[in-house]
């Protein structure tokens, strides 16, 4: 079968606008949650957020390409441009290959409130305008980014609640590794505004340890009280090694192994078994011990129930290898459908210059996380492969293993 | 009332601004679609900024006979200023 590797990465987060930026923020631990008192003038428990500055298109795109765009879609077109750029492909090379897209990507609030709001003033559709149909549906960053990039292969997404830009690295390595394609746009996209997570916030999921925004998002710390939402977006170029090698492309890493599974048990609430087969279905997949995993990539969001079982599943799994483990969401919050893809990315800077960033604001570990080996420091060290976990609503499980090249 | 060279100037100026049309590209003769580039979603967006400008609400059926730049200033005038 076709070997699968990473050729070209981009990044638009709350941590860091590019990769430079984003490797900066990894080795010194720097947060992106800030406390937004429109969120609580507006009625939220937790006002806590990552936040990051909206890109400006205009005399970028133009205006047709740019009005289909919300704002989770301009954060993936800026990631798109870089992670393009690092992998060395131009608009003439898609405009002469067969290139698709898959992004991970499960929401788009903000123009659906917009227009409506819109509607009940005007009490007249035509005066919605033709922008918002094209920001409002789930498929809003593919569909888009395709006609951006004029893109001509395979071309959906993938909506797998937390787990959305995970599946989609996967089944896009799925598609390479059939011979099916051989280059893939994939990634994960996530919007941030109080529209796309008040419904979230009604559940008591979130931190609300309000005076200290870059304390609040603590995974695996005994005094963890939930997550942080957060967004932004992460592209990655999936490519057939064959092809890769043809075009004397930097390889950033392999995919070797996709798992997934799915809990089959409670809307909310995650459970250890379900992670655990995904994480032995990638193994599996890789045809990997354990012991070849150097790092793991937790899900870990910083909620207490969440934290306690991944940390059983990786216990179960990776107990006699215990491999560091550090959860990047300790300093991006929750990126949500953007995480699995984003994740990707930390883990594979990290794997590419020799350090593991540190899950922040991990100070003690309770009964169950002291059985990981977590990174609480910047740690410094080798290692050739690791594995990137990410859940989601509806107990969607996904793991990915990539090692070096 | 609005004079009509009052009027062609805010559509000219919305066609630079809002439609984002090189204003070079503006003048009477210019087609609106081969020319100027307007397609059919231009045409929704051209509703809502018509009504938020000038206050009226443009209707499909009468632009079935609005091809150059200069018919779509006649429609304009005529809606705005009958007779």
């Amino acid at each position: 079968m076709t070997r699968v590797v990473i050729t070209g990465m981009g990044i638009y987060s709350v941590i860091g606008k590019n990769l430079t930026e984003v490797e900066d923020s990894l080795r010194n631990g720097r947060s992106g949650i800030v406390f937004d008192p429109a969120r609580k003038a507006m009625g939220f428990r937790s006002a806590l957020t990552g936040i990051v500055e909206r890109p400006q298109l205009k005399g970028i795109l133009d205006r047709r390409l740019r009005i289909g765009l919300p704002i989770q879609g301009e954060y993936a077109y800026l990631s798109t441009i870089e992670a393009l750029k690092t992998a060395g492909v131009d608009q003439s090379y898609l405009d002469t290959h067969e290139v698709g897209i898959l992004y991970g990507n499960d929401s788009s609030a903000l123009p659906v409130v917009e227009s409506v709001d819109i509607l009940r003033e005007k009490k007249d559709t035509m005066m919605i305008g033709s922008g918002y149909i094209f920001q409002s549906m789930n498929s809003t960053v593919s569909m888009n980014l395709s006609v951006i990039f004029r893109l001509k292969g395979v071309n959906f997404t993938i909506s797998g609640a937390c787990a959305s830009g995970s599946h989609a690295i996967g089944i896009g390595y799925m598609l390479i590794r059939q011979g099916l394609q051989e280059m893939i746009i994939c990634g994960g996209a996530q919007e941030i505004n109080a529209e796309s997570t008040a419904s979230f916030d009604a559940l008591n999921a979130f931190s609300i340890r309000e005076s200290e925004p870059l304390r609040a998002s603590r995974p695996f710390d005994r005094d963890r009280d939930g997550l942080v939402p957060s967004g932004g977006a992460a592209t990655v170029i999936l490519e057939s090694y064959d092809a890769a090698v043809r075009r004397g492309a930097t390889i950033y890493g392999e995919v070797i192994g996709y798992g997934f599974s799915s809990n089959g048990e409670h809307i909310s609430m995650p459970n250890v078994e379900g992670p655990v087969r995904a994480m032995k279905m990638a193994l599996r997949d890789a045809g990997i011990d354990p012991s070849v995993i150097g790092y793991i990539n937790a899900h870990a969001t910083s909620t207490p129930a969440g934290d306690n079982n991944e940390a059983s599943s990786i216990d179960i799994v990776f107990g006699s290898t215990r491999p560091l483990v550090s959860s990047t969401k300790s300093m991006t919050g929750h990126e949500m459908w953007m995480g699995g893809a984003s994740e990707v990315i930390y883990s594979a800077i990290m794997m590419s210059k020799g350090f593991i960033a540190p899950s922040i604001n991990f100070e003690n570990p309770d009964e169950m996380t002291a059985k990981l080996n977590i990174a609480s420091a910047m740690t410094p060290v080798e290692f050739d492969a690791f594995l990137s976990n990410s859940f989601g609503f509806g107990g969607t499980n996904s793991s990915l293993i990539i090692r070096k090249v | 009332m609005m004079q009509n060279d009052e009027i062609i100037r805010k559509i000219n100026q919305l066609l630079v601004e809002e439609i984002e049309i090189e204003e070079s590209q503006i003048h009477p003769a210019a087609d609106l679609k081969k020319d100027l580039g307007i397609d059919s979603l231009d045409f929704v967006d051209l509703f809502v900024i018509i009504e938020n400008i000038f206050g009226f609400k443009m209707k499909a059926e009468e632009m079935a006979d609005v091809k150059s730049l200069q018919d779509f200033y006649n429609y304009v005038i005529n809606r705005i200023n009958p007779n």
